[in-house]
């Protein structure tokens, strides 16, 4: 069964545990700007929206790579960093129209949500269900995908 | 069916990986004008500063990728493309059949009107074969002189900076990166450039090279001569079409498509380079000679080519990344702004932090930046939703560094 992450932003309260715990799982470290999975804040609705890669079917940051950096892992349906072979020239950072992989200037390459291999921390971490990790088939996924479709205004299929 | 592919860049071999996914029967043949396995011109800075090796630039790493997926792969140049019986010849005589043609023979550099520019120890930088010959004479302290500080002059500029080069950057525009930085953002990467040790040289031309006790003596238009170890020129680059000629194939500044990635002549595509195609801003046809579109393109054209007229294209988004030592700029389509349209920009000339935003009523166009890397993607997302933004317009205005909240909150309706 395919799963994926559900962000339910509704029931965000900005605690940043999420980031926390994504930062300590890739990087050893408690530092939410090292985090794959962000909180934006919405200071004039009062609201928080936890982001991050929704490892969308067009692998739009796969597709650009020049060098076959990033692997699709068929397990878990993650679009996944080759470390080894990323020069970090950092297209794939301006090719993901959802701004959800980056350049680490610390090690010289970029870095996005792998799903921790199939066993995501942010989804364990976060306290109010916020984001789950569920079926993809249910609602939510189809969801996020329909914006992911809203954002390829790009090529339009017509046959 | 029989898919002809003629270039074995980024665009070619995505291309010949559409056709495999969409038509399993097909027999494809990707014909390279380079001996090596096909590969990715981009990667080549890297290969300079010893990153990777050679294989590192491979498009495609694992051995038998080609035969793998029953994509025949032939490395010879082709000489003539013949519309009218379906045919294309090589260079040996011989000639193939197609079905579908796609031309995706990519561009090469041009090479500046400079006397002396066929001496040896002058090179440009854009095949696997260049990047030996530089490597060869880029030794620690060679002093080398970079013609050209676009968007690939740039590009190498690090490379050679991470060799241990002594280096000096003639460009003839007002400033570093003109087809990519306005003013402000071209000044401040001059600035960031002669900080680090690099002599730049704006609105400066070079007259004259020549060969002077087994070096080159390079004279400048301010009077000057610079005696350098190397020269590489990166003076903009052309499509490659001139193979073309009596094929009745139509042309400008590259080959001239539809929104089908068709050329005027049924059954020959384009792709990459070598296409001049739409621009998604602009509306607008145009050779963009960046990566991301070279891939877009080769997969839209394939689909075409698989299923006649069934994807249809907007254009491509001209979009480009550059990393000079450490100082990173990123320009999307129309950042050198709209005419009457409002703009916002963010400068903090210390920190060599620079965000200009454009849009043309309540949609944003394009955007340049300097030092910003986070989140940058998203300025793609948000210029080709095409999503009015507005509430967001005047939030970016008041602070443009509030992209991902535009994004979330204007084209995905998240709050
Ligand atoms: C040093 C360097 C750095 C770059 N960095 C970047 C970057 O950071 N970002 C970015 O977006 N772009 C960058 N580019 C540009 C990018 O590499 C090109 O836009 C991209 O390679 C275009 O792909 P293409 O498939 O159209 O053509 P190419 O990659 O040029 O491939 C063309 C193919 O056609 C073959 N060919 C040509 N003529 C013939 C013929 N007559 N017969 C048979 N085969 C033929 C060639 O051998 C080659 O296989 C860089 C380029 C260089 C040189
Ligand atoms: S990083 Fe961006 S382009 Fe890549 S899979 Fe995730 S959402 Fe898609
Ligand atoms: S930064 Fe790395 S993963 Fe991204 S496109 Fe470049 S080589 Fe590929």
């Amino acid at each position: 069964m395919q799963m994926s992450l559900l962000i339910d932003a509704g029931k965000c309260t900005g605690c940043v545990q999420c980031e926390l715990a994504c930062s300590l799982e890739n990087e050893g470290i408690f530092n939410p700007a090292k985090s794959r999975i962000r909180i934006f804040t919405f200071h004039y609705e009062g609201r928080f929206v936890p982001y991050t890669c929704t490892q969308c079917a067009e692998a739009w940051c796969m597709q650009a790579c020049p060098v076959d950096a990033i692997a699709y892992d068929a397990a878990t349906g993650a679009k996944v960093i080759l470390e080894a072979a990323c020069v970090g020239c950092k297209v794939c950072t301006i090719a993901c129209p959802f701004g959800t992989v980056n350049y680490n200037s610390d090690t010289g390459k970029v870095i996005k949500c792998d799903l921790c291999g199939g066993d995501p921390e942010c989804a364990k971490a976060c306290p109010t269900e916020a984001i789950t990790y569920v079926d993809a088939d249910q609602t939510g996924y189809e969801r996020m995908r329909a914006w992911a479709v809203k954002t390829d205004a790009g090529s339009t299929a017509i046959a | 069916m029989l898919h002809v592919v003629i270039g074995a860049g980024p665009a070619g071999v995505t291309a010949c990986e559409m056709l495999r996914d969409l038509d399993a029967a097909a027999r494809i043949t990707l014909i390279s004008g380079e001996p090596e396995p096909p590969y990715s011109r981009m990667a080549i800075p890297y290969l300079l500063v010893n990153d990777i090796k050679e294989d590192g630039t491979y498009l495609r790493k694992s051995e038998n990728y080609f035969p793998d997926h029953q994509i025949d792969v032939q490395h010879i140049s082709v000489t003539a493309i013949n519309p009218e019986d379906k045919s294309i010849r090589f260079e040996d005589g011989n000639s193939l059949d197609y079905d579908r043609l796609l031309i995706a023979t990519g561009a090469s550099p041009i090479q500046p009107p400079i006397q002396g520019i066929e001496l040896p120890g002058v090179h440009q930088c854009w095949t696997l074969d260049d990047a030996r010959a530089i490597a060869a004479r880029a030794l620690p302290d060679t002093s080398v002189v970079l013609v050209g500080a676009g968007f690939i002059g740039c590009i190498i500029l690090e490379a050679l900076v991470k060799r241990g080069c002594q280096l000096t950057v003639v460009e003839r525009e007002d400033r570093m990166v003109p087809r990519m930085l306005d003013n402000t953002a071209g000044g401040l990467l001059k600035r960031w450039c002669e900080n680090q040790g690099i002599t730049v040289l704006t609105n400066t031309a070079v007259n004259q090279i020549a060969e002077k006790k087994n070096k080159l003596s390079v004279s400048l238009d301010n009077g000057n001569t610079i005696t350098a170890g190397l020269v590489i020129t990166a003076a903009g680059v052309r499509s490659n079409i001139d193979f073309l000629t009596g094929s009745n194939i139509d042309t400008d500044q590259g080959i001239l498509v539809n929104q089908y990635l068709q050329s005027n002549q049924e059954g020959i595509f384009a792709a990459g380079d070598v296409a001049q195609g739409r621009d998604f801003t602009t509306g607008g046809f145009a050779v963009q000679a960046v990566q991301p579109t070279a891939v877009e393109h080769g997969r839209i054209a394939a689909t075409n080519m698989v299923k006649p007229d069934s994807l249809s294209y907007p254009g491509s988004l001209n979009m480009n990344v550059l990393d000079t030592l450490g100082l990173i700029s990123i320009s999307f389509g129309q950042w050198m702004g709209n005419a009457d349209g409002d703009s916002v920009v963010l400068l903090d000339d210390a920190q060599y932090r620079y965000l200009n935003l454009q849009f043309d009523g309540e949609y944003l166009t394009g955007a340049s930046s300097l030092g910003h890397t986070q989140h940058m993607g998203v300025l793609r997302g948000l210029i080709r939703s095409r999503v009015p933004l507005g509430i967001w317009k005047k939030r970016l205005m008041d602070d443009p560094t509030r992209l991902m909240e535009a994004y979330l909150g204007s084209v995905q309706s998240l709050v």
